[in-house]
């Protein structure tokens, strides 16, 4: 009894040391204000307050989510390869053929149902479920951590902006075009780093995206600079004239059609041979050349086939807003993307989707408190990693089981 | 060719590039020991900018001596940023040691959102001007237009750090600690180091530093906002992979290659594209020497 009570004062005395460094650490930020224009001090000591009494509930939820995640480790380790409860009803036939039915009559009756301010949320989550699915082949299947994937969705962008603008291509004709333009710049960019591993390999992506961007910024004559291009236009069914909000529920069922294609091809792909090949170059480089795999085509056809994505999502966004500029392809839009893939789970593709659905909807319907909606998203995913690292929905790598006759 | 021209890129690059060293030398120390690309180092030093400033305007509202100012600013930007470091490899780093590296990657791009919009919420959006907080000398004023003297302190002040750093890690007990952590941190935990402690030691230093240079940087450019960080984080990353990730003296290298490569360019070429050499240079390094100008090419085991 008395050793409850003093592991209740000793938490106790924990929390309260970590809300007094707290308040400490907040002092001169949170607490004091200057205006060096007009010279004024100001004083906020409720702010202190605030973050004593918060971090002192935070520390002891935290202390104890951390302890809860220890002991399910222990079982886990115990068991291993189980799947979780989820996974499990997903693999009931009577529990998944209704599911898919009732999943199907949603997606389809999304943009009657509701307004079609929800309907473009919904495109734009959409375009980020394709990209996040091509960035799950670079990232998740094939290993390669890839800080400027944005650069091959502004090359899509870019190439119906500019196709339009000068050859008045339209939205169907330019859509493969980009696609092979995003795969020809995976393969420009793929050639210089084939030797690059890990970290050097994310800071030369990043440097490329940021070179593409700045480029973009920059030659004025080319790409219209910072002013960017407006007046694209939106997605045509067979030249007929559609009114905006008829055009946004023609866009949300092509990027539905999209998201399918996607889907499937990347199924397909990752239970192929080349999926294989990734997958195996991402568990040992050294190890996959020795058994044969070409290393310098396997990367680049995951460099390829990541950017090929990319660039449809951006012939979407640039149909869909009608207006690009540099400003939309910076690296925290790379940045955004690969959350999406290790939030959601890395090489699931149920886990990817999830992930872009939940970190792009979230922040929309967060916007109640908009001016906290990056904090939170921070705080989101620092705890996402430490709590749950393998993501929302973990991959489930096929085994084989044998059995005893 | 004109040689003043020359001198002045030539000593503007060197500033440059010594204030990507303080940043970078964070960044490398931090991935030594624990491999991490600590994301959230640009916050630390934009925090210890913003810690200095306000510190600085209170004292001068207080109608202090400028030089207690300047020093006492600089004390408080440092003890802070220290404390950050600290606090943010407990919370978002320590939980994550023995998970796969993209985790603490992500962990440590979300602590870097957190921090930049903690910042923009408490204080201001806008860019706030910098008090100067080194003096122009008088004596000096001859040759300003080629090195001001603010540019010296900012070199001399480096200069001292690196110094500083090197007999830290070359001699002291902990620095010793530190090149054992980095070279194994498991064979290092047998023989009785003690990891956390070494750490932790490793993110207040490498914090200290960062906030040497936050306020060096803001005293010279003379305005922040809670943007400046991850730019000047980006660049510092580069610099430290250019000069070989997790090496000291390559941090330095590649910080100074980095800010004369920029400085030359824009001076000789266009300013309008000075991002663009510095990530091409980088591509063409890493393309010849994959793993820094003074990387080591470790040998790949299966």
């Amino acid at each position: 009894m008395s050793g409850i009570f003093m592991n209740v004062r000793g938490e106790l005395k924990k929390s309260f040391q970590i809300s007094a460094w707290f308040m400490f650490l907040t002092f001169p930020i949170l607490v004091i204000r200057v205006n060096t224009v007009e010279n004024v001090i100001e004083w906020r000591w409720y702010n202190m307050a605030i973050v004593g009494v918060s971090t002192f509930l935070g520390s002891a939820l935290w202390r104890y989510l951390l302890s809860v995640k220890e002991k399910s480790q222990r079982i886990n380790a115990a068991s291993p390869g189980n799947m979780t409860s989820f996974q499990k009803a997903f693999s009931d036939k009577r529990f998944f053929y209704p599911a898919l039915f009732i999943l199907i009559g949603f997606v389809i009756s999304f943009p009657f149902l509701f307004s079609m301010y929800q309907a473009n949320i919904m495109i734009t989550a959409l375009i980020y479920v394709m990209l996040g699915l091509g960035l799950n082949i670079v990232v998740g299947l094939a290993g390669l951590l890839d800080l400027g994937y944005v650069a091959f969705y502004a090359v899509g962008a870019y190439s119906y902006g500019l196709l339009n603008f000068h050859f008045g291509l339209g939205f169907w004709t330019t859509l493969p075009i980009a696609a092979i333009l995003a795969a020809l710049a995976g393969i420009l960019l793929g050639y210089p780093v084939l030797r690059l591993r890990g970290d050097y390999l994310a800071i030369v992506t990043l440097g490329f995206g940021e070179i593409i961007r700045l480029v973009l910024e920059n030659w004025g004559e080319f790409s219209h600079g910072p002013s960017g291009i407006a007046n694209i236009p939106r997605p045509s069914l067979l030249g007929i004239d559609m009114t905006l909000t008829q055009n946004t529920i023609f866009t949300y069922f092509v990027m539905i059609g999209l998201v399918l294609f996607t889907i499937f091809v990347v199924n397909r792909l990752q239970n192929s041979r080349i999926g294989r090949a990734w997958i195996a170059l991402r568990e040992d480089e050294i190890a996959c050349q020795a058994m044969g795999i070409d290393r310098t085509r396997t990367k680049l056809t995951a460099f390829a086939l990541g950017a090929t994505w990319a660039g449809m999502g951006g012939v979407v966004f640039a149909a869909k807003t009608t207006f690009i500029n540099p400003a939309s392809f910076t690296i925290w839009e790379s940045v955004i993307i690969l959350c999406i893939v290790v939030l959601g789970g890395m090489g699931s593709i149920l886990g990817v989707i999830s992930g872009a659905l939940v970190l792009t909807l979230l922040p929309e319907y967060l916007r109640a408190f908009s001016e906290y909606r990056m904090l939170i998203f921070g705080i989101m995913l620092v705890s996402m990693m430490v709590f749950r690292p393998e993501g929302i929905i973990r991959n489930v790598r096929r085994t084989y089981t044998f059995s005893k006759e | 060719m004109d040689w003043e021209y020359f001198l002045e890129l030539l000593l503007g690059g060197l500033t440059r590039g010594s204030i990507y060293a303080l940043i970078a030398l964070g960044y490398t120390m931090v991935y030594g020991i624990i491999e991490l690309i600590n994301f959230a180092h640009g916050e630390i030093y934009m925090i210890g900018a913003f810690t200095a400033l306000i510190v600085a305007s209170v004292l001068n509202y207080a109608g202090m001596n400028h030089v207690a100012v300047a020093i006492l600013a600089m004390v408080a930007a440092i003890i802070y940023s220290c404390a950050y470091g600290f606090a943010i490899e407990k919370i978002a780093y320590k939980p994550l040691r023995n998970a796969p590296r993209l985790s603490a990657l992500i962990s440590a791009i979300g602590m870097s959102l957190f921090l930049q919009n903690y910042v923009l919420l408490a204080q201001t959006p806008d860019f706030l001007p910098f008090p100067s907080l080194i003096p122009d000398f008088d004596f000096w004023e001859p040759y300003a237009h080629i090195i001001s003297s603010q540019e010296i302190a900012i070199l001399a002040t480096t200069v001292s750090v690196m110094i500083l750093l090197t007999v830290m890690i070359k001699f002291t007990i902990i620095g010793k600690a530190m090149r054992a952590t980095a070279q194994d941190r498991i064979m290092a935990a047998l023989v009785g180091v003690d990891i956390n402690r070494v750490i932790s030691v490793t993110f207040v230093v490498g914090s200290a530093t960062a906030a040497i240079g936050g306020v060096l940087i803001a005293s010279h450019v003379g305005q922040i906002n809670f943007y400046i960080g991850f730019i000047a984080g980006i660049k510092a990353f580069v610099a430290a992979v250019l000069g070989g990730i997790g090496s000291i003296p390559g941090a330095v290298l590649g910080s100074l290659v980095l800010g004369w490569t920029e400085s030359f360019f824009t001076g000789y070429i266009s300013s309008d594209y000075e991002d663009v050499f510095a990530f091409l240079f980088l591509v063409l390094i890493l393309i010849f020497r994959p793993s820094g100008i003074l990387g080591r090419s470790e040998t790949q085991k299966v």
